[in-house]
């Protein structure tokens, strides 16, 4: 992990000191939930690519204590919010807070999702040699990991290309989609594994998605840009400050 | 810690107690004087006494004429000097510029009129009320006649205005200040002008301190005797100063009088006791009736600002 | 330095120009342009001493009673100035009027207070001025209190409606603009909330700027807030845009309490 900066745009600190240990105690915990979701995403490839079930198993387990410290890190904004009355940075560091660990949180879920599906996989011997997929998730964890060094870093504009990494994670899913219809097309025993792995790509994908919006949120706190769902508004955005 | 407080109370103790006699001292010396003229002087009086004129080259009779000339001077007195003090003290804290020089000759000026012996403003009355206006406006009006070039009420009643004038313009500018900045800030946030502001905020504020200046101007010209020595006064006047360029008895110029230049001390002794009772039942009269209505007034702004 | 963004189409009531403001030779405030938009509220803050209030007296001439006061630039009100040669500050107050810090009613009755404006105004008795008085205490949320009691002293109310009472004193004489000195830094919290409440309602009607020290009150008040900060406007904007995203890396450490 990169070294901690203060959120301030001048990396001063606040004149309450009880204040500045809470925003701190709250960017910890919010990287070290990053970091067990990484985690959970990690272990679950390896699980499926070393046929170790034990594995999947214990992260599925793990996932309790990410769900955990969504709700810690939710009540140590909501006391943030009554406390302080935050303003400025502080307030959109405080509310980005709350959309970021919801994120997080899906992410840890969608990571027990395919932990459950290599344990069904587990079961049967391998469709195929895993390739792509393990590339697919490395990717998509690198994308997490950047997200959550550019939030540490306030940083925009290694956000923006977090964001940009998107249409290849994308692009991923519909190879690997393509390559198991043929799987499947082929021979009719092929479609149970074929379409668990589909559904791990889907994962992965979606795991992809809340990265990006993880990176839209580290903008917005940086510049007080909202950037989200551009192109998909029904009233196209006006310059924004 | 325990030492301490005890002597902590101990000082407390010694305040309370050396406060008190010097109160119980000054109690002490009034009742004494009280009670002497009192004493001396209730046998003479009588309703008589105090409403006839003197007869008999003032071994008999009444100090009416006194009492009506103290009075009468008085009024007229505080007539003068009430709006000529409090003019002043508003034009010096209101309007004058604190920095210039002659706001600064002014105030000197007003504190060493404080400090003049009052024989010399009897002098100053009469080298220039008497001999210089009064005069000027004989040669002018009365063709050299002396009409008003002499001692008089009115003459005398206006050196006693000068003597207390410090008084007044000291008093009214303490009034004036205790005035909260406010007040004069909202008056003209309004859109008032200064002089309405000093109108219908200031001064209705500033008046129990103006009445505080009038009680002891009051005071001081009922009882200062110097200045009317040769400006007015008269011992044996038996006729009321109608006119104000009249003489006219007056009770302190009186008892100055009966004490010093009595041909027969002893039988003029009573007669004396009697005139200063008078006289201190006057002035009390005199300050009482201003307290009067300077409480009313008080009670008027009942819940005066913090 | 900025000018207030004019956003939402409000036209400038008062036009500030390079003020500068001078106590003898110290200089207390300054330069500083902004306008202040018609028909809304604009809160001033910034810590103490800052100039905010020095730079609100000068909107209504009151700096002028402080003797080494000395000033340099212009303030416009519709266009016309109101320093220079040919202008009366007396006729200035009567359309820029003032709520203090401290409530400060005359030690007169409630009624005599509310009128004391049209009456120096020349107004006398009459239908014309009790009705005005009548209005002013209602725009000010006093009216249903002491419609029984207006010959009562004001001093015997409590320090909320006396300031209630300072406002509907203002606003009877019908000015254009309202100047407010942290009108509710001396109160409790539910008599604040009064006064904000009133706040809200008179930017209908009234031009209001309000000096504050409590940063909450400002976001809750004001349409636009100005910044100011060691005798300068360090920046001016749409009070939703100040608080959610100040432009000035000083304004962002004021108002988050990184320091002052």
């Amino acid at each position: 992990m990169s070294k901690m900066s203060a959120m301030g745009s001048t990396g001063r600190e606040h004149t309450n000191r009880e204040y500045e240990q809470e925003l701190r105690r709250l960017r910890e915990q919010i990287l070290s939930m990053g970091a067990k979701v990484e985690e959970s995403i990690i272990s679950s490839i390896r699980a499926l690519t070393e046929r170790d079930t034990a594995l999947a198993e214990r992260t599925i387990a793990m996932d309790r204590q990410i769900n955990q410290m969504e709700i810690d890190i939710d009540g140590l904004c909501l006391q943030i919010l009554a406390r302080r009355q935050p303003v400025a940075s502080d307030l959109r560091f405080i509310t980005m807070a709350l959309k970021l660990v919801t994120d997080l949180e899906r992410i840890g879920d969608l990571g027990v999702n395919m932990c459950e599906r290599v344990v069904e996989l587990n079961q049967e011997p391998p469709l195929k040699p895993y390739v792509d997929l393990p590339v697919m998730a490395e990717e998509t964890q690198r994308m997490l990991h950047d997200a959550l060094d550019a939030f540490v870093a306030g940083d925009a504009e290694a956000a923006h290309r977090v964001i940009e990494r998107d249409t290849t994670i994308d692009a991923y899913y519909s190879q690997i989609f393509r390559e198991l219809l043929t799987y499947m097309m082929e021979d009719v025993r092929n479609i149970y594994r074929a379409t668990r792995l589909q559904s791990i790509a889907k994962y992965l994908e979606r795991i992809g998605d809340h990265a990006t919006n993880l990176a839209e949120m580290v903008v917005f706190m940086v510049k007080g840009q909202d950037i989200r769902h551009a192109g998909k508004l029904s009233v196209p955005r006006q310059g924004q400050g | 810690m325990i030492v301490r407080r005890w002597r902590g109370r101990v000082g407390d103790a010694a305040l309370v107690i050396s406060t008190g006699a010097a109160t119980l001292l000054v109690l002490l010396i009034l009742a004494i004087l009280v009670i002497d003229v009192v004493r001396g002087g209730s046998a003479r009086l009588s309703w008589g006494f105090l409403t006839k004129a003197p007869t008999e080259g003032m071994t008999a009779g009444g100090v009416f004429p006194a009492i009506f000339g103290t009075v009468a001077m008085v009024i007229l007195m505080t007539i003068a000097v009430v709006p000529a003090g409090v003019a002043t003290a508003i034009y010096l804290h209101e309007y004058a510029d604190r920095q210039a020089p002659l706001t600064r000759i002014i105030r000197i000026a007003v504190n060493n009129l404080a400090g003049v012996p009052s024989i010399v403003f009897g002098l100053f009355g009469l080298g220039f009320f008497i001999q210089f206006v009064g005069g000027g406006i004989d040669k002018v009006f009365f063709g050299g006649s002396k009409v008003l070039g002499q001692p008089a009420l009115l003459w005398a009643s206006l050196t006693m205005a000068v003597l207390t004038l410090p008084v007044v313009i000291v008093a009214t500018e303490e009034a004036l200040r205790s005035v909260p900045r406010e007040l004069r800030e909202a008056s003209l946030a309004l859109g008032a002008t200064k002089f309405q502001t000093v109108l219908n905020v200031v001064l209705p504020q500033a008046t129990p301190g103006i009445m505080t200046g009038t009680i002891l101007a009051i005071s001081r010209g009922a009882g200062e005797v110097a200045p009317i020595l040769f400006t007015g006064a008269a011992y044996y006047l038996p006729q009321l100063p109608w006119y104000p360029n009249s003489q006219f008895m007056h009770l302190g110029y009186h008892v100055y009088v009966l004490a010093t230049q009595s041909p027969d001390v002893d039988a003029a002794k009573p007669l004396l006791y009697s005139t200063v009772l008078v006289l201190l039942a006057v002035t009390f009269v005199l300050n009482l009736s201003a307290f009067v209505v300077r409480s009313r007034m008080r009670h008027r702004f009942a819940g005066a600002s913090s | 330095m900025s000018t207030a963004p004019a956003v939402d189409n409000a036209r400038p009531k008062l036009t500030v120009k390079d003020l500068c403001v001078f106590y003898g030779s110290k200089k207390a405030l300054g330069p500083v342009s902004m306008e202040i938009p018609e028909k809304r509220v604009t809160a001033l803050i910034g810590p103490s001493g800052c100039g905010k209030s020095t730079f609100l007296r000068s909107l209504n001439r009151m700096n002028e009673l402080i003797p080494a006061c000395r000033m340099e630039g212009s303030v416009t009100l519709d266009e016309q100035a109101i320093y220079g040669p040919g202008t009366d500050a007396v006729m200035v107050r009567r359309r820029i009027g003032m709520v203090f810090q401290r409530s400060n009613p005359f030690p007169k009755s409630i009624f005599e207070n509310v009128a004391y404006g049209l009456r120096i105004g020349g107004m006398g008795n009459g239908s014309d001025l009790s009705g005005r008085v009548e209005r002013a205490l209602r725009q000010s949320a006093l009216w249903e209190e002491v419609k029984d009691r207006l010959n009562e002293s004001a001093l015997g109310m409590s320090g909320g409606q006396q300031q209630r009472l300072c406002i509907a004193r203002a606003l009877a004489v019908e000015p254009e603009v309202l100047l407010m000195d942290e009108p509710a830094s001396a109160l409790d919290p539910i008599a604040t909330a009064h006064i904000e409440e009133l706040i809200n309602e008179l930017s209908d009607g009234y031009t209001v700027v309000i000096v504050t020290h409590n940063m909450q009150q400002a976001a809750r008040v004001s349409d636009y807030t100005a910044f100011f900060y060691m005798g300068d406007l360090i920046e001016v904007a749409n009070t939703q845009v100040l608080f959610t995203k100040p432009s000035q890396s000083r304004t962002e450490d004021y108002i988050t309490g990184r320091f002052g």
